[in-house]
């Protein structure tokens, strides 16, 4: 593993505010989930949900490193890289709620969240499709000479599907600035990485194309940030792509409607990653460098905690789609 | 007016599209430095270069995906499969992703790439690559299928599916190829979603497209010479969306109808053209509409087993004597 | 198993039905064939029998009540048979009251109902089996489809079977006689066309003339006097104007739009007053019968018209009309065609009148009759010629037995 190894004294005083907005920005990935799961609970969202919590780091770190006008493409666990895009809680929750005011207008859903103005392309809720098409918008970057980059995530259940190394291929083969992450969080729902994959240091798998790899904690914002930091360079300046492996966790069940553990993991396994919370770790490498007081940290809990419950709200009183919707968005004109 | 090949038709679409608009490509396997497998982009990559012509390795999942995320940032992607045999492996990019994404975005993301490639039976390539697969693609809601007949046809609706903002399934005939037909010089553009009378008629509608525009008008011929029957030979030309008005034109004149398709009989193309009938022209139908498929069963390799499977004009006269009720 | 029984039509124009009476009632045991009820149609009473057997169950409208043709009006079943979803959502029209609001003016030639033709035509449900097309073409043609013979798979009639289909009347005329059908010129269609525009539908015009009845009153009071059985002035018209139409066949015919069926048989048409209306029995063939023959069948026809006992096939066919408003009182007067037919015959009342014969004033029992002509079929000189024969025979009754 490449991720570099924080330490309070190693922070940088002057960065105070970028950790703090990192900080804020995982806290209110966990209490949008958290109050998700709680909406869909109580039946105020259907169908499948799939939350990120365990995971805030991989989405923080990474798209942090990012510039506004890079594209976004994630799989159907994306609500946190939408919100971390910049798309409004309220519009995220609005479309789990299925609301008119939805980021996709209620017509998406909690797996297809888009926000094209903020170049977020989706929610893709076929796994591993979104890689192909990650790559084909490093394909139009690369063919109208932008300095644009592409980045894709995926799960790590992904890296088996066929259009994974179609795509590693190609994009390799033409050099195409794409960033492919692939957040490890160890299970394909109820499967196990190493029942399910013959070779699973799954950053090993770029080399069959001879694409850059790097394996990061992806319990670690800030590896995060500067391990995407280092493929992004080499996307934008030198046009190629790079797969990162992100090791991460998540603590709930594959969605919703699944067991958080049971058959495939045991409750002392999940209790052990806890302990490598992605926000107790930044908190607490924040309050080692006494870079974070409790006044601050009670004060950014608290905005968080009133934009989510604005968000709900909203979502909550929202209109739902006009009837004429349900035949509008077929075909463009 | 010049006398050109299908081929050629489809060439001097692309060429011209690609001409008109730098975000127009082609993708696909062999379509550059070996000149198409089926010819189709002859002299396109010393045109446009290795940018804009671009040969991909095997793996058309993953080149039609590449394909749905350029057009999805503002690229025409035009994305050739080989023969639509093999876009069944890129299945999943034309109905799963490209077909919905609008949809799914709430309108946020146009989608316009065109998938083309040779479809149907040729000559004794066997049951996987024999396949009229019109129908799978003409069910999805989000596409639109063409399937020209014609040089003129191949050109001009080629040239509206590069401009359409929508995702284009269009499939050529592959023995269509060496078809010839007058093209006209100068530029036009036939609107996707319109049916042609290839031959105007009284008696019966042969409704058909792509290859079976032939065989229905060889079959019209024989109707007339053998039977003095004047059958209105209506080409379909786009799958979906359908041209109903101009089915229940012609049906409420003819009172009867055939529906010729080279697709499978079961869910096919010619059963949606008959529901559409059903309900626009019932008071208007003499008899109960018929079909002609391709047999029901995967396509054989020996020749005479072959030629039995496909739709042919013997089949059609002999439906046709049966809407007609020239046989009781 | 149960069976539905349905308002029939009972007559070619029928629309719908009033139950008159129902001779069974419910829980009485129904066979096969059985009179289930009177039914009072446009036109005449008729028994509506029933078509399966059981016990009459459950009668959905009562005497008194009129429902449209194909509304159900009973149930027959086993006794212990569920009816509940047969008789569910049917309402009984109360009694006297029309189901619906009354059927616009009957088509003028619509098919009498015939025993169920080819085999397969009509499923067992009594369903005919047709196009869709040749369903809209029927309807537009006032054809009943059950008349009809299919030539398609199964008996299914299709659009060349209602096109060759004969109007109904035709239909049943051409059991009777013989015709010839003839394409009117050019010439004929367009004073067809033009006298259509001038005086609607059926261009009427008029000729009338006055017949000394002496001798033909003679011969009455003759035969009358060797004879059982009373012969009446209009049973002499109708047997002169049958043979005189024999001679003049260009005025025995129809109008069929597209060509015009002339007969070679008269079938002579006569107005009866019954007790709300007007119908026309038909005695056929009255050229060949004798004043006998004719005398007896237009007394009993008349006696059912107004009993309202007619059967179809008893008022349609007609080939020529005659109506006699003389015992009423009338001197003369102008009848209104029965389409298809080319002419009627309107027969004033015998009057005795001062006139000159051989130069001297005598009193004479005259009769004034006006003919009625369909301009597309008769022209005033064919008219003309056809009533004088008609004169000559009655001032010369001998000619009858000629």
């Amino acid at each position: 593993m490449t991720a570099a190894t924080h330490s309070g004294a190693s922070l940088d005083p002057t960065r105070k505010a970028f950790y703090h907005g990192l900080l804020r920005q995982m806290v209110q990935l966990r209490r949008f989930e958290e109050r998700a799961g709680e909406a869909y609970a109580q039946g105020r969202i259907g169908g499948f949900c799939h939350l990120y919590i365990g995971q805030e780091a991989v989405a923080t770190g990474a798209i942090s490193a990012l510039r506004d006008d890079d594209y976004l493409f994630a799989s159907y666990r994306e609500h946190a890289h939408a919100l971390v895009r910049g798309t409004p809680a309220r519009a995220v929750m609005a479309e789990l709620f299925g609301k008119a005011t939805g980021c996709s207008g209620g017509k998406g859903g909690s797996m297809h969240l888009f926000d094209a103005p903020r170049h977020f392309l989706g929610g893709h809720a076929i796994v591993g499709s979104h890689i192909p098409i990650a790559a084909g918008a490093g394909f139009a970057i690369k063919s109208r000479g932008t300095d644009q980059v592409a980045v894709c995530f995926f799960g790590e259940a992904a890296v088996n599907i066929g259009a994974f190394h179609e795509t590693l291929n190609m994009a390799a083969l033409w050099e195409l600035p794409a960033i492919f992450i692939c957040e490890n969080n160890r299970y394909g729902m109820g499967t196990a990485l190493e029942r399910a994959a013959a070779v699973y240091d799954i950053a090993h798998r770029a080399c069959s194309y001879d694409m850059a790899s790097e394996t990061a904690d992806g319990m670690d914002v800030l590896a995060m940030y500067e391990v995407t930091a280092r493929a992004v360079e080499r996307a934008r300046e030198r046009k190629l792509p790079t797969l990162i492996e992100a090791r991460t966790y998540r603590y709930m069940g594959h969605s919703m409607a699944d067991p958080i553990h049971g058959h495939y993991r045991t409750k002392e396994e999940l209790e052990e990653q806890k302990a490598r919370d992605p926000i107790e770790h930044l908190t607490g490498l924040l309050r080692e460098g006494e870079l974070l007081t409790d006044a601050e940290r009670d004060a950014l809990r608290q905005s968080v905690e009133e934009e989510i419950a604005d968000a709900v709200q909203f979502a909550d009183e929202s209109p739902d789609p006009e009837p004429g919707a349900l035949y509008t968005d077929v075909y463009a004109d | 007016m010049a006398t050109i090949t299908y081929r050629d038709a489809l060439n001097q679409a692309l060429r011209e599209e690609m001409q008109r608009d730098d975000t127009v490509f082609l993708m696909g396997e062999e379509v550059g430095v070996y000149q198409g497998a089926y010819k189709v982009s002859r002299g396109l990559l010393e045109e446009f270069g290795p940018s804009r012509v671009v040969d991909t390795p095997i793996a058309e999942l993953s080149f039609a995906g590449i394909g749905v995320g350029a057009a999805m940032v503002g690229l025409r992607p035009v994305i050739e499969f080989m023969t639509w045999n093999f876009a069944l492996l890129a299945i999943d990019q034309v109905v799963n992703s490209a077909a919905k994404m609008l949809y799914m975005s709430g309108g946020q993301t146009p989608m316009p790439v065109v998938f083309r490639g040779p479809g149907g039976a040729a000559l004794q390539l066997g049951a996987q690559h024999s396949q009229a697969l019109e129908a799978w693609f003409a069910h999805v809601p989000g596409l639109k299928v063409v399937a020209p007949a014609t040089p003129y046809d191949a050109k001009g609706l080629l040239k509206s599916a590069i401009r359409d903002n929508n995702p284009v399934v269009f499939l050529e005939g592959e023995m269509l190829y060496n078809t010839k037909g007058e093209v006209p010089e100068e530029e036009y553009a036939i609107p996707l979603g319109s049916a042609e009378v290839k031959r105007a008629g009284t008696d019966v509608t042969l409704v058909c497209h792509s290859k079976t525009v032939a065989v229905a008008l060889r079959a019209a011929d024989r109707l007339a010479d053998e039977h003095g029957i004047a059958a209105e030979v209506v080409d379909l030309r786009t799958i979906r969306p359908l041209d109903v008005d101009t089915l229940v034109t012609s049906v409420r004149k003819t009172n009867r109808c055939v529906v010729i398709e080279e697709g499978w009989y079961f869910c096919g193309v010619g059963a949606q053209v008959v529901d559409e009938l059903q309900r626009e022209a019932f008071d208007h139908l003499d008899a109960p509409i018929l079909r002609v498929t391709q047999a029901d069963v995967p396509m054989p390799y020996n020749k005479l087993l072959e030629r039995a499977a496909k739709p042919s004009p013997e089949q059609v006269l002999e439906a046709v004597r049966r809407v007609a009720y020239l046989e009781r | 198993m149960a069976t539905k029984v349905f308002m029939e039509a009972l007559s070619p124009t029928m629309e719908e039905g009033r139950i008159a009476s129902w001779v069974k009632q419910e829980g009485e045991s129904v066979a096969q064939g059985d009179v289930l009820a009177e039914v009072e149609t446009d036109k005449a009473i008729m028994e509506l029998q029933a078509r399966g057997e059981g016990i009459l169950r459950k009668i959905l409208v009562p005497a008194g009540g009129t429902t449209e043709v194909g509304g159900l009006v009973a149930v027959i079943a086993a006794a212990d048979e569920d009816i509940a979803g047969l008789v569910a959502g049917q309402q009984a029209p109360p009694a006297g009251a029309a189901a619906r609001p009354a059927a616009a003016p009957a088509a003028p030639a619509t098919a009498a109902p015939r025993p169920p033709p080819a085999a397969g035509a009509r499923e067992p449900s009594g369903r005919v089996k047709a196009s869709p097309l040749a369903r809209r073409l029927a309807s537009e043609k006032g054809l009943d489809l059950r008349g009809l013979d299919g030539s398609g798979p199964g008996g299914r009639i299709i659009k060349r079977d209602v096109l060759a289909a004969p109007t109904a009347a035709a239909a049943l005329q051409g059991k009777a006689g013989e015709w010839e059908d003839v394409i009117p010129t050019q010439l004929r269609k367009t004073i067809a066309r033009r006298l259509v525009q001038s005086l609607g539908p059926v261009p009427h015009f008029f000729l009338t003339t006055e017949i000394d009845m002496e001798r033909a009153l003679d011969a009455r009071e003759t035969l009358n006097a060797i004879g059982d059985g009373k012969i009446s002035v209009n049973d002499i018209v109708i047997k002169v104007v049958a043979m005189a139409l024999r001679q003049h066949r260009e005025c025995n015919a129809w109008w069929q739009d597209d060509h015009i069926r002339y007969f070679d048989d008269v079938h002579i048409a006569m107005a009866v007053a019954i007790e709300d209306g007007l119908i026309t029995p038909v005695i056929r063939a009255a050229h060949a019968k004798s004043l006998r023959t004719i005398a007896a069948e237009s007394r009993a026809l008349a006696e059912r018209a107004r009993a309202r006992k007619l059967q179809p096939e008893e008022y349609t066919g007609g080939t020529f009309s005659l109506s006699n408003l003389g015992m009423l009182g009338i001197d003369e007067f102008t009848a209104v065609i029965n389409p298809p037919e080319a002419g009627i015959l309107a027969v004033g009342a015998v009057t005795e009148k001062p006139v000159v014969v051989d130069g001297a004033v005598t009193v004479r029992r005259r009769m004034r009759v006006t003919m009625s002509c369909d301009h597309r079929v008769i022209d005033g000189a064919m008219g003309a010629r056809f009533l004088q024969t008609v004169r000559r025979m009655l001032e010369q009754p001998l000619a009858i037995v000629w």
